[in-house]
């Protein structure tokens, strides 16, 4: 019913384009017109399609619990909780829909009669509306069409405000994200004390599960520090550095200095298909083909290596980066004018030299901001950590042992069941948001260290 | 005295040729202006002088390029020492993004000159100083080269080219970003400069060639067309086409 609706909206609107601007043309035959003749299309479209779809779309948010405020008026003498009414509410639904398996009152039966009723009416109430609208904007507009009236002014307004609805929520969806990131940490930390989330030294939630019941004080204190988790999630991001800086960059300037245009042309893509691999896919490659092999390795040299080791991790997670390092590095030194280069080679410099002293100083800014990119993509990442260095949040600086970051803990308390007001559950928000902290901050670094250099170099 | 002698040199881009049997005689300490319509293969020419062709891949160069009797158009040339003999300036100023007495420096440097640093500060005074820019920026050698006017940034460029004592200055239409203030200014240097090095300055101005050169080369679709003292070229000259450009019947 709605997708028929909104079909009929569009296709309309489609309509009303092509009679706009065709009747554009008639009227150019009398007098000039006030823009091209698009634009009448263009005008018509927009008052046929926008005033009924944002109709729709209110009609379509309130309507379920405008009809549940109906249904449940029945029900508000018998004294229930907000929790019953729920979910008598659901087996209400559930009858009307006919998939309903349980008990059957007389009571429940008519109250399922009423909602079909109620959904009818609504239903119907919502085309009549629509169609009422659709007349009275299209009518309105042909008006204004007939009339020769400006066309131009009111079609840009209306891409103006189309665009501005779009970035307005962009941010409100960015806002919304962070501020159920901070009320839930915020509940958490009402729970656990900030100070032992941050300085304490052991991280194990499972601990302060208790059956029933509120769970005890003191353990929850020792519970829930996270320095093995930063701790762990800067370790791994410093390996996967190691690995994806060098490489990065040193493959970045191949490409973008030396490489002719054959071997450019096929290698630039070839790298970038690194970086479309899904992480997943990094996961098991690092648990079952590198973990074994460093731990293979660490053993033959007598070692103590576990199996799910922070190297195999990091490592794999470096190769993930390379990509991004090399392919944007090479872009910004690409990006450095061809004349600085010509000055360069004219005074008899090499090619190294030139690079080293004009090209990679020139695009300093853009490869740091690539590198805190990587840096912060490192930070971010979660399925390699959780598939090839562990779930158990060790205190470690020891490669070859396994150790834990911020975004697998996450996973681990938010698979299975949990229960929502539980502080284990809540410490994921906790995490998320130091998380999201420190990402900011690298971020926030990334754009003052490039633009520091922008000036100096520009 | 004949500093650089090209004979019958050809260049082509990929399969399109630009240059057609090119030989011209240079001569010493003066300055030698080409000049000719746009396109017509006189950048070419000039970027044959110091090799800087090698960094265009498609670019394939044939004949002779003598400089004081040493093959220029050679694989075992070593370019590296050829444009430290041969320095050239840009049409579009190019300073690095570096300080103004790194820009100075940087020839210097790469090529080992200076032993100390008193020595590498007296080799940035001198060149600037030769570039007329020394009083301008004395006090600011740490500022950003870019940072500087156009026309500054032009006589940076020509600091930077002399810093290493070359024998050879190749300008590609040097003063055509610049206003007529700075062209004037540039022009004075080129002639205080021919004292010391040749110079090849490529034009577009006609009035420029004859104020600043000796001898003038006119090229047309890739061939030297005449070839002569620059009065002669521009009062007399011999071939009909040079007259109708000269005259600014094409061009």
């Amino acid at each position: 019913m709605n997708l028929i609706l909104v079909t009929f909206i569009i296709l309309l609107a489609f309509t009303s384009y092509y009679f706009g601007r065709k009747k554009a043309l008639v009227i150019q035959s009398s007098q000039r017109l006030t823009a091209l003749p698009k634009f009448y299309g263009y005008y018509l479209a927009a008052w046929c399609a926008a005033p009924a779809l944002i109709i729709f779309a209110l009609w379509s948010v309130f309507e379920p619990s405008i009809v549940k405020t109906f249904i449940l008026q029945d029900y508000t003498d018998q004294n229930l909780t907000k929790n019953e009414l729920q979910l008598i509410y659901t087996k209400v639904k559930a009858l009307a829909a006919g998939t309903y398996t349980g008990n059957i009152t007389n009571f429940l039966d008519e109250s399922a009669n009423k909602y079909i009723q109620l959904k009818g009416i609504a239903n119907s109430a919502k085309v009549a509306i629509i169609l009422a609208i659709l007349i009275f904007s299209l009518s309105f507009a042909y008006r204004s069409v007939q009339k020769n009236d400006r066309m131009r002014e009111p079609v840009e307004i209306f891409l103006k405000w189309v665009l501005f609805v779009a970035s307005l929520g962009a941010v409100l969806v960015t806002i919304g994200i962070v501020f159920s990131l901070l009320f839930e940490a915020i509940r958490f930390f009402q729970a656990v004390k900030i100070f032992d989330f941050i300085f304490g030294t052991h991280w194990y939630p499972a601990k302060t599960f208790v059956r029933d019941g509120q769970p005890d004080p003191e353990l929850m204190k020792d519970a829930f520090g996270a320095v093995p988790l930063f701790a762990g999630t800067f370790f791994i991001a410093f390996i996967a550095m190691c690995v994806a800086i060098p490489i990065g960059l040193l493959s970045g300037i191949y490409l973008s200095e030396y490489a002719g245009r054959g071997i450019r042309k096929y290698a630039k893509p070839i790298i970038e298909i690194l970086a479309g691999i899904p992480t997943v896919v990094y996961g098991f490659f690092a648990a079952l083909t590198v973990g074994p092999f460093v731990k293979e390795i660490g053993n033959a040299m007598g070692l103590e290596v576990s199996a799910e080791s922070a190297l195999a991790a990091g490592a794999v997670m470096g190769v993930m980066i390379i990509p991004f390092i090399s392919s944007l590095s090479d872009d910004v030194m690409t990006a450095v004018p061809q004349n600085l280069r010509d000055g360069s080679y004219a005074m008899g410099a090499t090619k190294s030299e030139t690079v080293k002293k004009v090209i990679f100083p020139a695009a300093l800014p853009g490869i740091v901001g690539s590198i805190l990119l990587a840096v912060s993509r490192a930070v971010g990442e979660t399925m390699i950590v959780v598939m090839a260095s562990g779930l158990a949040a060790n205190l470690t600086m020891n490669p070859l042992e396994s150790t834990s970051t911020i975004t697998a803990q996450i996973v681990v308390i938010l698979i299975g069941d949990q229960q929502f007001g539980d502080p284990k559950t809540q410490s994921a928000f906790a995490l998320g948001i130091s998380l999201f902290i420190v990402t900011l901050f690298l971020n926030v670094i990334a754009l003052s260290v490039v633009k520091k250099y922008r000036e100096k170099y520009e | 005295m004949s500093k650089i002698k090209a004979e019958n040199v050809n260049v082509y881009y990929g399969s399109k040729q630009a240059l057609f049997d090119v030989s011209i005689d240079i001569a010493e300490k003066e300055v030698t202006a080409l000049i000719g319509p746009s396109g017509c293969g006189k950048s070419t020419f000039l970027r044959c002088l110091n090799r800087m062709n090698d960094v265009i891949e498609i670019c394939r160069v044939e004949g002779s390029i003598k400089m004081d009797n040493l093959e220029l158009n050679s694989r075992k040339l070593d370019v590296v020492r050829l444009r430290e003999n041969v320095g050239m300036v840009f049409q579009k100023p190019n300073p690095f993004p570096k300080t103004i007495y790194e820009n100075v420096a940087y020839g210097p440097t790469i090529h080992g000159i200076a032993q100390s640093k008193e020595e590498m500060d007296q080799i940035v005074e001198t060149s600037l100083k030769k570039a007329a820019l020394w009083n301008e920026v004395k006090d600011r050698l740490d500022e950003i080269g870019t940072g500087l006017s156009g026309g500054q940034q032009q006589r940076l460029c020509i600091a930077r080219a002399i810093s290493v004592s070359p024998e050879v200055i190749l300008m590609d239409e040097p003063c055509s970003a610049l206003d007529p203030i700075a062209t004037a200014q540039i022009e004075e240097l080129i002639d205080d400069l021919k004292k010391e090095v040749t110079i090849v300055i490529v034009t577009h101005s006609m009035s420029q060639a004859a104020r600043v050169s000796q001898k003038t080369g006119f090229f047309h679709l890739g061939k030297l067309i005449e070839f002569g003292p620059t009065d002669k070229i521009f009062k007399n000259p011999d071939n009909q086409q040079t007259q109708d450009y000269i005259t600014g019947r094409f061009g």
